[in-house]
């Protein structure tokens, strides 16, 4: 790998499959090819116009169902637009449920979850990708190895270890473990480590840098791309966590907003125009990351394919 | 002289040694601490207040002679993993042939087709569960403009596994992307000399594309099994509080275990199970590596 994986974003780049058959000499055959190759693309464009309908379309009636009163959402047939936009629904949602504490509880612990994987992988990232040392390798195949164990294996002795360290109720279990790393993030940050050229960290070494220093000064600010997919990862892995918070919280002023979610369905029954309004509260800060931080979504994904 | 390199290089090590040092008590207090404990109390009647009996294989015993729920959740899974990996494997690949393309808007499209993949949680759930409400719910309104009468979906015993099928064809395009990536790092110069010898697009695509990208197609099956077999949240919230929905048919092997460990405290029994999933999967990754060489296509076999 030499390039950067910032070099390659999948969204923008098109491919070059355009240029192929324009080398062809026969003009004739040049016409037939070209031809047949517009009706495949409309063909295409219809296909993927259609499909993008089904893709967005629950999307759209979570939104337009948010917006109903309770007699349209049982009213038959059901509509895909709304008679009157009730924007109060969110307001009468929000109120409705702790929603309010249920957001600064997922904070707290999305940000102790984002600063301790970043910490974490980036430090350990560093020393599998930059530091020669014996067993290295061996090391690092229990890392990706990690990766096959199903997680309930773990999940109910680490249960009785937070239970007996007396952890059940409180944000300890959810956070905490951020601190020691994660394979997938390991993994990730070590592909982006590698890119980065070992004489820059001779150079740093000759110059009596040592390797705290090195990771801190080059090597946390030259991988903050992939530090900034790591980071939305885990904000999206833990903002949207439900069975770590169900297995560990029990006192309802500690619970996180998918929890809530939960104990909000379990009051409304089938209010569905409060339910989505509540859903779609929940899921907009992950939407309004992904449209704004889609190139690091988008990374995580390329860095993910060109370790195979 | 060589003395100093050797200093030098012990200094290296131990560098690497801190560096790593984070990973290695996480792994040894989260990951191989907990499977020691969890394979010795398999074996016991272990449930986490009163009592911790070497029982000997009785879990493993019960479990396979007695447990009539052990086969309907493992079966559930089998059911599961056997129509959602294909499928959305098969998906995402001809979904990313399409994006593959040039022409306008696909930027548009690539970004459409992504959205769902990055949205998950009880929101999601909830969502899915009014798309398919059979009632109020979209998806059998639009049956219903085709002169289809749409099932009962979660509410039928038969339908309930489909119904989370649906749902997660929903989000395939993390693994569209991921195909997409690596289409688009087949080089063109294959394009183009199978063009002068007149091959087709369809030609092209299964003898060009699809051996290309067969490492990511590899990865994709392997981590798709594995995540599959560990379905759990969407059974979870999609049958009302883990119930197991009508008929126990949303009753999969996790939220068995989850039951048995953390509902009836049968810890030492729920471990055993997660053991048995562990063998399960750990055979399911080896028959993939053992048979990856027959047909999987590594460009070079440099890495």
């Amino acid at each position: 790998m030499d390039k950067t994986p910032e070099d390659n974003d999948y969204l923008d780049r098109t491919s070059d499959l355009k240029s192929i058959g324009k080398t062809n000499e026969n003009p004739s055959f040049l016409e037939h090819r070209g031809n047949r190759k517009n009706f495949l693309t409309i063909l295409n464009f219809f296909l993927l116009a259609i499909g993008g309908l089904l893709i967005i379309s629950p999307l759209w009636w979570m939104v337009s169902t948010s917006l109903k009163t309770m007699a349209e959402v049982m009213s038959f047939p059901p509509s895909f637009w709304p008679e009157n936009w009730l924007f109060s629904n969110y307001i009468r949602t929000w109120e409705a449920a702790p929603f309010t504490r249920y957001t600064i509880n997922t904070l707290t612990i999305t940000t102790l979850v984002v600063i301790g994987n970043v910490l974490s992988n980036s430090f350990i990232a560093y020393g599998f990708a930059k530091i020669p040392f014996k067993g290295k390798n061996i090391l690092f195949a229990i890392v990706l190895a990690t990766m096959m164990i199903p997680g309930f294996v773990t999940l109910i002795p680490q249960y009785v270890l937070f239970a007996k360290l007396n952890w059940i109720n409180t944000y300890y279990p959810l956070f905490v473990p951020a601190f020691f790393g994660s394979a997938f993030n390991i993994f990730l940050l070590r592909q982006f480590y590698m890119t980065i050229p070992t004489e820059l960290i001779e150079a740093a070494k000759i110059e009596g840098a040592n390797h705290f220093y090195i990771w801190w000064k080059i090597g946390l600010p030259l991988t903050k791309p992939a530090i900034a997919t790591v980071a939305i990862f885990s904000f999206n892995g833990a903002w949207n966590d439900f069975l770590g918070p169900l297995l560990y919280l029990n006192d309802e002023n500690l619970y996180t907003l998918q929890i809530g979610l939960q104990v909000f369905k379990g009051q409304l029954s089938t209010q569905w125009n409060y339910l989505m309004a509540g859903s779609l509260i929940v899921l907009l800060p992950v939407i309004l990351l992904f449209f704004f931080f889609q190139k690091y979504f988008i990374q995580g994904i390329n860095l993910q394919s060109g370790g195979k | 002289m060589g003395k100093k390199r050797l200093t030098m290089r012990r200094k290296e090590s131990i560098y690497g040694y801190i560096f790593v040092l984070p990973w290695i008590i996480g792994f040894l207090a989260f990951t191989a601490g907990p499977l020691v404990f969890s394979f010795a109390a398999s074996f016991t009647n272990y449930n986490i207040t009163s009592q911790m009996d070497f029982i000997g294989g009785e879990n493993y015993k019960g479990l396979f002679t007695e447990d009539s729920l052990f086969w309907t959740s493992l079966w559930n899974t089998l059911y599961f993993v056997l129509f959602s990996v294909p499928l959305t494997t098969i998906g995402a690949i001809f979904l990313s042939a399409l994006l593959n393309q040039d022409m306008p808007g696909i930027r548009f499209f690539r970004t459409l087709y992504y959205l769902p993949a990055v949205l998950s949680g009880v929101g999601v759930y909830m969502l899915w569960m009014q798309l398919l409400d059979p009632g109020t719910g979209m998806v059998n309104l639009v049956l219903s403009w085709f002169g289809i009468d749409g099932p009962n979906w979660l509410f039928d015993p038969n339908w309930t596994k489909p119904s989370l099928i649906f749902m997660k064809l929903w989000s395939v395009g993390g693994a569209m992307l991921l195909y997409l990536a690596s289409m688009q790092g087949v080089s063109k110069n294959l394009y183009e000399a199978a063009e002068i010898d007149g091959a087709n697009t369809w030609r092209k695509f299964f003898h060009i594309t699809i051996p290309m990208i067969t490492p990511v197609i590899f990865f994709d099956v392997v981590t798709s099994l594995i995540g599959g077999f560990q379905i759990f949240q969407e059974a979870y919230v999609m049958s009302n509080n883990g119930e197991g929905g009508p008929a126990n048919s949303l009753l999969f092997y996790n939220l068995y275990m989850w039951k048995q460990a953390f509902t009836n405290f049968n810890m030492g029994y729920a471990m055993a199970m997660s053991w048995i999933l562990f063998v399960i999967v750990f055979i399911l990754t080896i028959f993939n590596l053992k048979l990856a060489p027959r047909w999987v296509h590594y460009e070079g076999e440099e890495k």
